[in-house]
């Protein structure tokens, strides 16, 4: 894969705007950055003397801890700023919250929204960089960049026509539809598998295969994306019980050998053991969760690098370890 | 009392009620029409040369959100009947949605009070179905009507149970009152801030499902059936509903139904961005509903034009879309938006638009409104149908700005705005009419009370 691409964006908002190029781009930064973190402690300081904003409207560990690691790496500062969309609203509107930060001179702020399209409110906003790390059930493009880099990886480069199955609450999650768009503009085909409610055939319009059959949707997979079920989906009624759901849509370990023997499973935890997956499962060599994880720095620290390098001008591409 | 006589010369006369479309003068003494002046009139009338314009019947809203008593920071009785009349409405319904809500004779009383001292136009006032509009208790309907409601409705907060419903229509029968709804099933839209569709699917924003108002449709349908009570569907969207109601009047039902200028101009497609600008509710909808509204609307099936002017102050709608509050603007592009998406585009003729705007609006609330008939009142708008004007905040007279056509150019400008015989609003200054700016008239707030 070429290295020379540039990156033109001052923010990551979405995977849905992004072009092949561009997400080959992020793969390619992302690759080095890879390397660098099998180093004990090695960094790489494309972000020295910056400041990190993880502007945290909705309760995160993981994400937020992968964010700060990657800046870490970076040899950026990070601050965090924690609280609720709601107590925010009370008071400071999130636009004098995001010209606040600007005004702190943070040079990148990672933001966590419960609204969809918040960070792209905050992007129109400031001039710094805005990566997003969640907007409500609109987009979570970091989470499925290192999801389809795993995958990127696994499959050496090439997506075209990979048969990827995300099985789950794919109406209420940020993580299928960052994956969705990200797949389908790497050529793979996707199927989406879940309950009904939870799985509309509205999707249907982009392309995308529902089913609520997982068997037949596995047994076709190269790989599969199996997504935390929320408990409070369940109160919601949208389904009636964990068990109901766990009968029909979880990966057990009987339910192993309906994939084919080549196919892996992906998981953006956290994960439910015995809900939507086994624990047999869950270890298996076939799951790439803890691969998953070490990519999600990789993947983060591009998308700082990059995005920082655009707003000074810079080709990023040309500044990455070597 | 000095004379007043008004001349207005040379303009397209079109009186939808009385079959009139012709270029003649039209005549008014004392805030009445009049067959035609004698000379001694003629020479002290107040001459509008109305060449090239359409003279027709002052327009008539019976949607519209003034925001007094309670959140004048976003429009108040005075700025907002201001708006109407530079939009040529000569009479307005305003909702009962505010703080306190009009579900008392007290606050019909001040609201009247204010008019009276600030609107140059006729300001009607709805009252509520239910005490504070919580769809539990029954307001006072007949104190309402006696104070001088034109109709009850609990506006966006739809009455979900079906016997407090029931009863609702029963006591409006009894009162003559038609009861306006908002046709929302709350159980189906918790959290809906769009349209359910490919639209909120991609950008993750809980849909609110056609079928939701499918569901009250229905139930207003079979309720009215029942009871014998006009009901008049606020702000249809669905091509689902609006088959609905078609086949409801079909089989006589007392039932009647009003399309918004956005909803026959705009779709989902429009929120792509998170633009705030097209978050209202009942939600924009698919480009297949917007055609179905229009033949609905060709078609009858849909009685009107109303606005739903709602608005809100800027900081307000500028934030992310599920924090920012539903609704827009309309009274002051209403017409122009509706010559665009309708006349300009040959869907729709200017009579028939027009009568969706006058007659057909003032049968709704029975108000004796709308025509240009000998001895009407002189309530009457001049415009021009195909001049351009760019909608701007400058020239705007709503306190707030939340219109999706803020600086689009619009076909269709209004030039005079009469009512009582009296120019409210024009949009140039006028040599022979001293009184040719906003100004107060008498009577205002409601004629009937």
């Amino acid at each position: 894969m070429s290295t020379n691409n540039s990156w033109n964006r001052k923010d990551l908002v979405g995977t849905y705007e992004l072009s092949k190029q561009e997400i080959q781009t992020l793969f390619a930064a992302a690759t080095p950055f890879k390397k660098l973190l099998s180093q004990k402690g090695a960094t790489h300081p494309s972000l020295a003397n910056r400041m990190v904003a993880n502007l945290f409207l909705e309760p995160s560990t993981r994400t937020q801890m992968a964010f700060d690691a990657a800046a870490r790496r970076l040899n950026a500062a990070s601050t965090t700023l924690n609280g609720s969309a709601s107590s925010l609203t009370k008071g400071e509107s999130l636009r004098d919250t995001a010209l606040n930060l600007q005004a702190l001179d943070v040079d990148i702020i990672v933001m966590r929204h419960s609204s969809p399209g918040a960070a792209h409110f905050v992007s129109k906003i400031v001039d710094i960089p805005v990566i997003n790390a969640g907007d409500g059930a609109h987009e979570h493009p970091t989470q499925a960049l290192l999801d389809c880099f795993t995958l990127h990886e696994h499959f050496n480069g090439d997506l075209a026509g990979k048969e990827i199955v995300i099985v789950g609450d794919i109406l209420h999650s940020r993580v299928a539809r960052s994956n969705i768009w990200a797949l389908k503009t790497l050529g793979a085909s996707v199927t989406l598998v879940g309950p009904a409610p939870l799985v509309p055939q509205g999707f249907r319009h982009f392309g995308i295969t529902i089913s609520h059959d997982l068997k037949s949707a596995v047994s076709q997979a190269d790989a599969v994306i199996m997504l935390r079920v929320q408990r409070e989906r369940q109160k919601e009624n949208n389904i009636p019980s964990l068990g109901e759901y766990t009968k029909q849509f979880a990966l057990t370990q009987e339910r192993l050998c309906w994939l084919k023997p080549e196919a892996i499973i992906l998981h953006p935890g956290p994960i439910n053991r015995g809900v939507e997956i086994d624990a047999h499962v869950a270890d298996s060599p076939r799951t790439k969760i803890l691969e998953q994880v070490t990519n999600g720095i990789a993947i983060r620290m591009a998308a700082l690098h990059l995005c920082h390098a655009h707003v000074h001008g810079e080709n990023g591409m040309e500044t990455l370890p070597q | 009392m000095k004379n007043s006589a008004l001349w207005i010369k040379n303009g397209r006369i079109i009186d939808p009620k009385n079959n009139r479309d012709e270029i003649a003068d039209l005549f008014a003494i004392n805030g009445t029409i009049v067959e035609s002046l004698s000379d001694e009139c003629k020479a002290f009338a107040t001459c509008i040369d109305a060449t090239g314009l359409v003279v027709c019947p002052g327009l008539i809203d019976v949607h519209v959100h003034l925001r007094e008593p309670g959140q004048t920071h976003k429009e108040d009785i005075a700025t907002g009947t201001q708006a109407a009349a530079a939009g040529g409405f000569t009479s307005i319904v305003c909702m009962p949605n505010t703080t306190p809500a009009i579900d008392n004779p007290s606050v019909v009383k001040a609201i009247q009070a204010t008019a009276k001292k600030h609107s140059p136009i006729n300001l009607y006032v709805s009252g509520t179905i239910t005490l504070n509009r919580e769809g539990k208790d029954l307001a006072p309907i007949g104190a309402l009507k006696d104070a001088g409601v034109v109709a009850i409705t609990d506006d966006g907060d739809c009455v979900q149970d079906n016997g407090v419903m029931r009863k609702a229509l029963e006591y409006a029968k009894m009162h003559d009152l038609v009861v306006m709804d908002h046709c929302q099933d709350m159980s189906l839209t918790q959290g809906s801030v769009m349209h359910e569709g490919e639209v909120s699917l991609r950008l993750g924003l809980t849909g609110w499902p056609s079928v939701a108002e499918d569901i009250i449709v229905s139930r207003n349908c079979l309720l009215s059936a029942t009871t014998g009570a006009h009901v008049h569907m606020q702000h249809i969207t669905a091509g689902s509903a609006v088959e609905i109601i078609r086949q409801a009047k079909k089989q006589g039902v007392n039932v009647t139904a009003e399309l918004t200028p956005h909803h026959l101009s705009l779709t989902d497609e429009s929120v792509g961005t998170f633009d705030t600008r097209f978050k209202m509710n009942p939600p924009l909808r698919t480009e297949k509903d917007r055609q179905e509204l229009i033949a609905g609307l060709l078609d009858g099936t849909l009685d009107i034009i109303a606005t739903d002017h709602a608005p809100h102050a800027p900081h307000e709608k500028d934030t992310d879309f599920d924090h920012a509050p539903f609704g827009l603007i309309g009274l002051e592009t209403s017409l122009a938006v509706c010559l665009e998406n309708l006349v300009h585009n040959e869907l729709c003729d200017l009579n028939t638009l027009i009568s969706k705007m006058t007659h057909e609006a003032a049968r709704i609330v029975k108000i004796d409104k709308g025509t240009l008939s000998t001895g009407a009142d002189a309530d009457i708008t001049l415009f021009d149908p195909q001049e351009a004007w760019v909608v701007s905040e400058q020239t705007s007279y709503s306190k707030s700005t939340n219109s999706p056509w803020m600086g689009e150019t619009l076909r269709g400008k209004i030039k005079q705005t009469i009512v009582a015989g009296k120019v409210v609003f024009s949009d140039t200054e006028l040599t022979q009419a001293p009184e040719a700016t906003i100004h107060h008239t008498e009577p205002a707030g409601n004629p009937s009370a």
